[in-house]
């Protein structure tokens, strides 16, 4: 059949084809920024457990009290807390561990010692097996003195002088993106930000009690060796190591997974309930368009058109809708999702890392291709029924 | 080539009545020959329409075949008949009939852009001129009269040329200016070489005739002796 005549059919009758592109530009819309956000949020999750990139990690037990701890690693607080290491030796003798590495925090000032307000992270780059890596895939140098590595979100770049407690230091690299509040800490060699604590002290910025900076860790990271349980190492060091408190990485993120459990099944039903919706009003259109249409496919009937035809007017006009639809409600979900990630991270307070540009045109397509699908499935009742049309009947209604 | 109705009859189930089942057109035979108009005429609910759509392809007699020529209508698939009806059967129905997304133009196109073939457009134009509404091509059908709505449909029909013209009370709407143009038009139609069927309540149609038909509770009769085809308007 000509194609004209879908297209001015479809002009010929605005609202009922606006009805039609809107509905699944509506269903096209949920599906896409529903799983989008629940992707990031899967792989913002992902990130932070391979940035902490641990099995345990062990702290002193003043910070778990305070929460200091979890704040500065969950939720992007800024702080520091410090014990000596002498407690660290003790921890590192106990059994079943195959990798440990100290890590320092300090927290800049917001004042005039220092460019901006940040956590500062240390990682001994003999034994660092977490953050390294991870440096590794956008700085292939070594960390020189006074050299700092700026997360994604941080407005400094590769290059720039950043300046804490006085000490002027080097952008030399600038991580990806995690999605996590990794994205806004400083990391730096233990020999720089052992430097950088004792200007702190030095100029009376910080409450840092007795710590001596040259025998202070703030907490270490642990791997299980091969075999052995991280829980039992756990257990281990919380019964043999006072004042200190070993956490296993998975409890910790525990409360996030669980909200992000949370977030996918609303979204999830949300996206369920939007399509049931959809699926019943657009079933409905369709149907009474058949019923208000009869008349004119009766017309077409007799002008020559099979009831093959008359089919595929219908299956046409819904393609046609709903490849528009389709392609609106897409854009709009990433009109809606892209430009505002860190809006909605910050509202659900989870990590949130978008997927890749191809995944996302991916995703994109399948909705494409779902809408389109739910618009035939829905015509494709319509377009039986007015395949059965009989012809004289509706002719003899109109007399 | 001759539309031929053999041996066609139409039945229909009604629950109300003493007996539930009622020919609305009982078995008889009819012939439509290509230069003739036959006017078929008859009280209302006699079964004129039914018999007019039995023959146009768009209801299946419950006795007896239709043939166009050599072709049994009804042994055709659905898209063979449809293309059929399409390039050999205009059908002009009762009551209006025209889509209101299209305009009038384009309504009286639809015969060949149905299947993609060239509009034949000036053609269109210069029959709509001919039927007096030549004015009103390219405006939307919402904005036409009962009457006009009743010319774009018997211009959609007669824009192929059809060997048969089958017209369920085409003059219904019309004032008697008109009904005289368009029963004229039909006439030419048939003198132009279509077999014709005008189903009308007119009395001035039998003038047009040139076989005069009538229906009376399902039963088809003979008015007047079948005239052979060189007897035209004779009054
Ligand atoms: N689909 C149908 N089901 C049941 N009865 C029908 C059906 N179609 C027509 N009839 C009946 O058949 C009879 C003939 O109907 P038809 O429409 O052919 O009459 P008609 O002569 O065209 O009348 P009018 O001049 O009013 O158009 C009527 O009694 C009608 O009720
Ligand atoms: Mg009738």
């Amino acid at each position: 059949m000509k194609q004209s005549l879908v297209l001015r059919d479809l002009a010929g009758r605005p609202v009922r084809t606006a009805v039609l592109t809107v509905l699944t530009a509506l269903l096209a819309l949920t599906v896409l920024g529903g799983t989008v956000i629940v992707t990031s949020l899967r792989r913002g999750l992902g990130a932070l457990e391979s940035r902490l990139g641990a099995d345990i990690m062990v702290v002193p037990y003043e910070a778990t009290t305070q929460k200091k701890f979890e704040n500065i690693v969950l939720q992007g607080a800024t702080g520091y807390f410090y014990m000596d290491s002498a407690r660290a030796e003790k921890v590192a003798q106990c059994a079943g561990i195959g990798q440990i590495s100290p890590q320092y925090f300090l927290a800049s000032a917001s004042s005039g010692c220092c460019s901006i307000p940040v956590q500062i992270i240390g990682f001994d780059p003999e034994t660092d097996f977490t953050i390294t890596p991870w440096i590794r895939r956008s700085y292939g140098g070594s960390l020189q003195k006074n050299d700092i590595v700026v997360g994604n979100d941080l407005n400094a770049f590769v290059g720039d002088t950043l300046k804490f407690y006085g000490v002027e230091c080097r952008v030399a690299a600038k991580l990806d993106r995690t999605g996590t509040y990794f994205d806004t800490a400083v990391f730096t060699s233990a020999e720089t930000i052992r430097s950088l604590i004792a200007s702190s002290q030095a100029l009376g910025m910080n409450d840092f009690a007795d710590a001596d900076p040259s025998k202070s860790v703030s907490c270490l990271l642990i791997n299980a060796a091969e075999g052995c349980v991280p829980e039992e190492i756990v257990n281990d060091i919380n019964l043999h190591v006072k004042r200190v408190k070993a956490i296993q990485t998975k409890e910790m993120i525990s409360g996030i997974a669980d909200g992000l459990a949370g977030v996918s099944a609303v979204i999830g039903i949300l996206i369920a309930a939007v399509w049931v919706l959809g699926m019943v009003i657009l079933l409905l259109v369709f149907t009474m368009s058949v019923n208000e249409r009869k008349k004119e496919f009766a017309v077409l009937r007799i002008a020559g058109a099979s009831r093959g035809m008359l089919a595929g007017l219908v299956m046409k006009q819904a393609l046609v809708t709903g490849l528009l639809g389709g392609i609106g409600g897409v854009l709009l979900a990433l009109a809606a999702v892209l430009p505002f990630h860190t809006a909605i991270e910050s509202r659900l307070g989870l990590p949130f890392l978008l997927p890749a540009a191809g995944t996302v045109v991916l995703f994109a397509l399948a909705a494409i291709l779902l809408s389109v699908l739910t618009g035939a499935a829905a015509a494709a009742v319509s377009a039986l029924r007015i395949s059965r049309i009989d012809t004289a009947l509706i002719l003899r209604g109109e007399n | 080539m001759m539309l031929k109705g053999v041996g066609i009859s139409k039945e229909f189930l009604r629950e109300s009545r003493g007996t539930n089942r009622f020919f609305a057109v009982q078995e008889t035979d009819i012939a439509l020959e290509s230069g003739q108009m036959t006017v078929l005429m008859g009280r209302s609910g006699s079964g004129k329409s039914t018999l007019l759509n039995m023959l146009a392809g768009l209801m299946q007699p419950s006795s007896g075949h239709i043939l166009l020529g050599d072709t049994d209508l009804y042994a055709l698939s659905d898209k063979a008949l449809s293309r059929l009806r399409c390039e050999q059967i205009g059908v002009i129905p009762q009551g209006q009939t025209v889509l209101h997304s299209l305009n009038v133009v384009q309504n009286v196109c639809l015969p060949y852009t149905l299947y993609g073939e060239d509009a034949h457009e000036a053609d269109a134009r210069a029959l709509l001129e001919r039927l007096g509404i030549g004015a009103l091509c390219d405006v939307k059908p919402a904005e036409l009269s009962g009457g006009e709505l009743r010319r774009v449909a018997i211009a959609r029909a007669m824009l192929r040329k059809p060997a048969v013209l089958l017209a369920d009370e085409p003059t219904a709407d019309l004032d008697d200016e008109n009904t005289e143009a368009v029963l004229g038009d039909l006439k030419q139609a048939a003198q132009d070489g279509a077999a014709v069927l005008v189903v009308t309540h007119e009395t001035g149609a039998e003038r047009f005739a040139d076989r005069l038909l009538r229906m009376n509770a399902g039963a088809l009769a003979e008015v007047s002796p079948a005239g052979d085809s060189g007897v035209s308007d004779g009054l």
